[in-house]
């Protein structure tokens, strides 16, 4: 491969993956709090909502979703989205529907106690979220949340399919190029590694942070510390 | 919502069933190659140092890299070193290969959930190494992680659309074809998008039924 191919496609290739990495997973954040949290909410509706939603964005592909917000969607609405936008919107939508499961179940594994003693000091439910069931559970959702992010990063590469320049779009157009597909193919998959490698370390030193926060030293953290 | 045409999701039904039909030999397919290679590289996984360490960077880089480059790489690579094999079977060997590292993760766990005290008793009795394995350890953690296997089927089933993108006529390239035949983009891809739901939730539901009744 020459320095053209990597100046010119390659690199803003993998610019163009991280982008996409970084805005989905951020969307992927919100959904995935805002329904975990109405999955413990006190109104039987909100949680029928929230759990409908999950069931339907788990359920489909994010693949056909992608291609159903870009092709059906102006057909149907009346309104387009770059290709972009609508790959970060499906795979946000779609892993924030896993991460929202993620959420729940962290929050439902704090003890009882920890709610009872915050309505006993007469908190507000936003209160008892915040101070006292959110800086307990986040540093248990860290773990699945890095098993989400590293799918998610894989998941970027459906875009090239949009037409999106990323990795495996260059991928692509360099093998067309050059003829090469096992050096650019490999190349491709050990860029990914790379990726998923650092966002793994990242992840590490913030499950630390987050557990030093409420008082758990990386020694004492039991199972939950390695994965 | 004014320009929905059910006439054409009628035209497109035909197509949508040998989608389905694919979709589903990929996906029976492609479980049962995981399973056994994830079997595999379980039991690399207890073996000694020089076998558990190669095998260990394999599967974790096939795990941490996107489905679609592999399927692109077997698809473009296997013909240069002289594999002619059709994109249904390149597509096939790919996500089986790729879910195969995932089920790998669940015997581990499996097997190591698996008392001590049972593998001291097969060494006890001078079992040999395949007795022990078959007769002993598997059939008690198979037990415990064909609810999470059924996961990855459903997680699997998923990601067959993915195949479309070397020209295998699983759904979603079904639905394509058949928009770019008509020039009715919603259609198709709503009745594969509603199809992967009606086959996925009833799917995932049975499995936490399973893991009700198995895992205790």
């Amino acid at each position: 491969m020459t320095a053209g191919l990597w100046t010119n496609w390659i690199i803003p290739g993998i610019w163009i993956t991280i982008q996409l990495t970084v805005y989905s997973a951020a969307l992927a954040a919100v959904v995935a709090f805002g329904i975990g949290i109405a999955r413990t909410h006190h109104s039987r509706v909100v949680r029928f909502l929230a759990a409908f939603y999950t069931e339907v964005f788990r359920g489909t592909s994010a693949l056909v979703l992608m291609f159903w917000l870009f092709f059906v969607m102006p057909g149907l609405f009346g309104w387009a989205l770059v290709p972009m936008w609508a790959a970060v919107l499906a795979l946000g939508l779609s892993y924030g529907a896993y991460g929202a499961e993620v959420v729940r179940g962290a929050l439902n594994s704090v003890a009882p106690a920890q709610r009872e003693a915050g309505v006993a000091l007469s908190f507000t439910p936003w209160q008892r979220m915040r101070l006292i069931l959110l800086p307990q559970a986040v540093p248990e959702m860290i773990p699945p949340f890095n098993n989400l992010l590293i799918e998610l990063l894989k998941g970027t590469a459906l875009v090239s399919l949009l037409g999106v320049a990323d990795t495996s779009f260059s991928a692509y157009l360099v093998r067309l190029a050059t003829q090469e597909s096992v050096e650019i193919y490999s190349v491709t998959l050990v860029i990914y590694f790379v990726i998923a490698f650092v966002l793994t370390r990242g992840m590490r030193v913030l499950e630390r942070k987050t557990k030093a926060g409420i008082g758990i030293t990386a020694g004492a953290a039991g199972a939950g510390g390695t994965r | 919502m004014n320009n929905w045409d059910w006439s054409a999701v009628a035209d497109f039904m035909p197509a949508f069933w040998d989608g389905l039909l694919v979709t589903l030999q990929v996906l029976v397919l492609g479980s049962l190659l995981s399973f056994s290679l994830g079997l595999v590289w379980a039991i690399g996984y207890r073996g000694p140092r020089w076998v558990r360490w190669p095998v260990n960077l394999f599967t974790e880089f096939i795990r941490n890299t996107p489905l679609l480059v592999q399927l692109f790489f077997f698809f473009f690579v296997l013909p240069e070193w002289g594999v002619q094999a059709p994109a249904l079977t390149t597509g096939t060997l790919a996500i089986g290969l790729h879910y195969s590292t995932y089920t790998a993760q669940v015997y581990r766990a499996g097997i190591d959930a698996v008392p001590a005290g049972q593998w001291e008793a097969a060494t006890a009795l001078s079992l040999p190494a395949s007795r022990t394995w078959f007769a002993v350890i598997l059939p008690q953690a198979i037990r415990r992680i064909v609810p999470a296997l059924g996961n990855y089927v459903i997680s699997m089933l998923k990601d067959t659309p993915l195949l479309m993108a070397i020209g295998v006529l699983e759904m979603l390239q079904q639905a394509r074809l058949a928009s770019a035949h008509s020039f009715q983009y919603a259609e198709p891809l709503t009745v594969v998008g509603v199809a992967f739901i009606l086959i996925a939730y009833p799917a995932s539901l049975l499995m936490r039924a399973l893991e009700r009744r198995l895992v205790r």
